[in-house]
């Protein structure tokens, strides 16, 4: 009896081992893609900023032009929402939290009389919202692991063209944001209509007189429209740096408590152990005992090989 | 020698080039043109085309960028481009089969999207080919 459970205890502990051994090395992947995916943050940086200072100058100089991506939002009567979410789970609450903040949205939508138009990224998205029968306008997978900006675009393809179409009010992008390895939040992004502060005024307000090619009027869209794809590539390169990190500590807290299953298990197991031992030399002794009192010869050398049978740890 | 000023050629996830020149020619909308030090304030859209460079110690750096910016304001001369390619990047190989694709679509229709690979892949094979030449 007691021999079996000590089986069991032991094959438990070696499966949670083998686990242990999974959930530290995913945990080491993830570290190492926390890396890159911050350089990839920081190298993708410069073009925002140029962008950003294009558009400032083609503002400064000629006063924003009138396009559909600034200021007022047009009336329409669906809204957009960008769910961005990952194609794996063993992330923690990574994926759940953009789930719900995005069911959230959508019922604040229909409060106010408002349809709503769904693009999500990540397969979880995807699967967790068809099952709910939430429509779904496009979704992308195979996003989240390495962003490249051919993505961004696709995916602001069909947010462009419903929001140019005039079928959209606004546009926001529900995502996870990335500040540092250790701090990443949930964050709605408005992406649509774009805020003219953004490109403010330069603060040293020296304004050049820039010739303009074709024309202000015409480059403002196009510009506009590079400076979406932008927002939305910035933003994937944040939600995969906060999905790895996010992978990375929900895999260390899985290698933690796999160690302190492990060492619970152990000792439990060598009670376990430790009982049948005890167990087996009192039914010796009891059992040469009980041969004492029946005949008076003891054979000492008969006792002493049985109870040299097994190890006795102490 | 001419006066030579800062230039950048950077794309969403890299910057691709970075450094000093006396020359910069590359294409708009409104024909090809030239920039050289002390240039007026400029905003133009880029048509796709091969950015040639010619740097302070007088080498001639090649891009081709497939559409995108360019920003001159302080002699400082900038191009933001959705894709650009240095000439050792460019797969030859398959800008040839979009070159095939793309004039075939053409004869039947007279699709935009198949315009533009056709001018991309014109670009990229263009820019291979004188790198090719350098080569030799």
């Amino acid at each position: 009896m007691a021999g079996g459970q000590e089986r069991i205890l032991r094959r438990r502990i070696k499966s949670v081992q083998s686990t242990k051994k999974i959930t530290k090395a995913m945990e080491l992947i993830a570290a190492s893609r926390i890396v890159k995916a911050m350089a990839r943050i920081s190298s993708a940086r410069p073009y925002y900023e140029e962008l950003v200072g294009v558009v400032r100058d083609v503002a400064t100089s000629s006063g924003l032009p009138k396009s559909i991506f600034l200021g007022e939002a047009p009336v329409a009567d669906k809204k957009g929402l960008l769910a961005i979410t990952a194609d794996r789970t063993l992330c923690g609450a990574y994926n759940s939290s953009v789930l719900r903040a995005t069911e959230r949205q959508i019922q604040a939508f229909r409060q106010n009389g408002k349809g709503s138009f769904l693009v999500t990224v990540g397969r979880k998205a995807n699967s967790y919202l068809r099952y709910r029968e939430v429509p779904v306008e496009a979704s992308f997978t195979e996003v989240t692991d390495r962003p490249t900006y051919d993505q961004a675009r696709q995916i602001a393809l069909p947010i462009l063209q419903a929001y140019e179409a005039g079928e959209l009010e606004s546009v926001d992008i529900i995502s996870n944001r990335f500040y540092s390895a250790g701090n990443q939040r949930l964050e709605i992004t408005q992406l649509l209509p774009l805020d003219p502060e953004k490109f403010g005024s330069r603060e040293n307000n020296q304004s050049l007189d820039f010739e303009i090619e074709p024309s202000p009027e015409a480059i403002i869209d196009p510009l506009l429209r590079m400076f979406v794809e932008e927002t939305i590539f910035a933003i994937l390169l944040e939600a995969s740096a906060a999905e790895h990190a996010a992978r990375q500590r929900a895999m260390k807290a899985a290698s933690d408590n796999a160690e302190e299953l492990i060492k619970t298990l152990s000792r439990i197991m060598n009670r376990a152990r430790q009982d049948s031992i005890t167990t087996e030399i009192t039914e010796i002794v009891g059992g040469a005992e009980a041969l004492g009192a029946g005949s008076k010869i003891i054979d000492e050398s008969y006792l002493l090989t049985y109870s040299n049978r097994g190890p006795v740890d102490v | 020698m001419a006066h030579s000023f800062p230039f950048s050629l950077v794309t969403p996830e890299r910057t691709l080039l970075r450094c000093e020149a006396t020359m910069v020619v590359l294409r708009t909308g409104g024909g090809d043109i030239a920039f050289m030090a002390g240039h007026a304030p400029f905003i133009g859209n880029i048509e796709p085309c091969i950015v040639m460079v010619t740097t302070e110690d007088g080498r001639t750096e090649r891009a081709a960028v497939h559409a995108g910016f360019v920003h001159v304001a302080n002699s400082v001369v900038r191009v933001l481009a959705d894709i650009a390619e240095r000439p050792d990047e460019i797969d030859v190989e398959r800008a040839r089969i979009a070159l095939v694709n793309a004039e075939q679509t053409l004869v039947h229709s007279n699709d935009a999207s198949a315009e533009a690979a056709l001018r991309r892949a014109h670009v990229r094979l263009e820019l291979a080919g004188s790198h090719g030449a350098a080569i030799k």
